[in-house]
């Protein structure tokens, strides 16, 4: 469990957080309403979690809310068995 | 009927959710034409003020600039108020087709279709030339309308941190099993008033053979040695294959845009682009007026030096007076504040000064990066420019901000 999470929190921080921030984000770290992630971005974080899980994430359940934590997306991962 | 008192109060709800955020916008209504100087009437029912405008697209200063109003007038004349049709029908004169040759030769490209506005072009282009066996690799900073038009599109989308060219090289290696890729960028950022790195930005797409498309919007007229844009700006110029830029900022300020750029991209919009195929032609008296704007700005680089001028002088005498501003060469000079009300308190007692800006905050810009966007013009006289920094010092002693770090500003202000 805690590994997935792991993974899932280093993607976000490489992927979102530019060279000079000074931004912490941890698990709870509110992704899209806090202005880190906007909806445009959002997408490589999709395809990384299909890519990497090997799920196919439907439309309907990749929502803001879905992926707006680390904590939010494991949750979402559980459903597809990911754990 | 149709619009229930229940709907009704479902959108007052709404308008009233916008005005609580903070982020209800309202229209300053201009009594003058465009210019370096105008008169405003804002709130609604105040006095008519006449200020310096400093938020104004208008660059060059050719918006209102006398023989472009002449050109209009003659454009009307001639060629008549309305084409009462699409291009492709109707819609197409000689003077359009003039302006796009005179687009092509001044971009450097291959060919070029006018389309009603650049956010049109944004709107059709994609949609026009990817399929969704390709791969759209764009800057996280770029124009909405970009972001519309990619969504418009069915090919796969992708993105990389601003400007980072390290993790735009791993998102191209990423895509190699893609039919094509095109890396998708501003020329100039609207927001921060920085360049891509085109020159990079070629070499990679050149390494990892991907299309390169920018949106020029902020740049031509102005940008590089003869004002031709990003690409002139970093020698690459024949190295974009797809260039959309817009007639409603320098290049006159009326209204427009087209893609330009490879020949066989162009014609796919023509055959394909929806807001080329079902929007009216641009009116005879716009392209009569651009026509004018590219024979003043290529037969002279007078109005573009000057603007440079002015642009080093504002940057500089910003910075010798401590405020914090995004560095950089464009004429966008973003003023940082970092506190949203701070941003709109500093801009009301501007406009008190008789100096015009807007302050910009969430979520138009990221939080906690609110700043006022002070944006230079060839119309701009020294003296206006004087006057200007004056007031923005006397201001920024008011809230005790100048030669503050920002940490020292968002301590005082919060975020």
């Amino acid at each position: 469990m805690s590994e997935v999470k792991d993974i899932v929190l280093q993607y976000v921080i490489d992927e979102y957080l530019e060279q000079d921030s000074d931004q912490e984000i941890t698990f709870d770290t509110k992704l899209i309403s806090g202005g880190i992630v906007d909806s445009f971005s959002m997408v490589s974080l999709k395809v990384f979690l299909e890519t990497r899980y090997k799920i196919q994430i439907p439309d309907a359940k990749a929502t803001p809310d879905a992926f707006d934590s680390v904590n939010n997306i494991v949750k979402l991962l559980e459903e597809f068995g990911i754990q | 009927m149709a619009f229930s008192n229940e709907l009704r109060t479902t959108f007052q709800q709404e308008l009233s959710n916008i005005q609580q955020a903070g982020i209800f916008k309202e229209e300053r209504i201009i009594h003058a034409p465009q210019s370096s100087e105008i008169d405003v009437v804002f709130p609604a029912g105040s006095e008519k003020k006449h200020v310096l405008n400093l938020c104004a697209n208008n660059y060059l200063g050719l918006s209102s600039h006398p023989e472009v109003v002449k050109a209009a007038h003659e454009g009307l004349d001639s060629r008549g108020y309305g084409m009462s049709s699409v291009r492709f029908i109707c819609g197409t004169q000689d003077i359009h087709k003039e302006l796009e040759r005179k687009l092509t030769k001044f971009l450097g490209t291959e060919d070029t279709i006018l389309f009603p506005s650049c956010m049109d072009a944004n709107a059709g282009v994609f949609e026009a030339i990817l399929t969704e066996q390709d791969i759209m690799i764009a800057d996280r900073l770029v124009h909405a309308s970009i972001v519309d038009g990619m969504r418009l599109c069915k090919a796969q989308q992708d993105t990389f941190k601003h400007s980072d060219m390290d993790h735009l090289e791993k998102k191209l290696q990423l895509h190699q099993d893609k039919r094509s890729r095109m890396i998708i960028t501003d020329g100039a950022f609207s927001m921060d008033g920085d360049l891509a790195r085109m020159d990079k930005i070629v070499e990679l797409a050149e390494k990892y053979n991907s299309m390169v498309f920018i949106d020029d919007s902020h740049a031509s007229g102005f940008i590089g040695k003869t004002g031709r844009g990003t690409h002139e700006h970093f020698g690459v110029v024949g190295k974009i294959d797809v260039i959309t830029t817009t007639l409603g900022k320098a290049l006159g300020g009326a209204s427009g845009g087209c893609v330009s750029g490879r020949k066989e991209i162009v014609e796919l919009c023509r055959q394909k682009a929806r807001p080329y195929l079902f929007s009216n032609t641009i009116p005879p008296v716009v392209v009569a007026a651009a026509n004018k704007v590219l024979d003043i700005i290529t037969s002279t680089t007078e109005r573009r030096d000057k603007l440079e001028k002015n642009t080093q002088f504002w940057r500089k005498g910003l910075t010798e007076a401590g405020f914090i501003i995004k560095e950089g060469e464009t004429p966008i000079v973003p003023v940082m504040l970092f506190n949203a009300k701070l941003s709109q308190d500093f801009s009301k007692d501007l406009y008190y000064e008789g100096i015009y800006v807007v302050g910009f905050f969430f979520p138009v810009v990221p939080k906690g990066q609110a700043r006022i966007r002070t944006q230079l013009s060839a119309a701009h006289e020294m003296h206006q420019l004087q006057k200007a920094l004056k007031a923005f010092i006397k201001i920024g002693k008011k809230y005790d901000i100048l030669h503050k770090t920002k940490e020292e500003i968002i301590e005082k202000y919060g975020l």
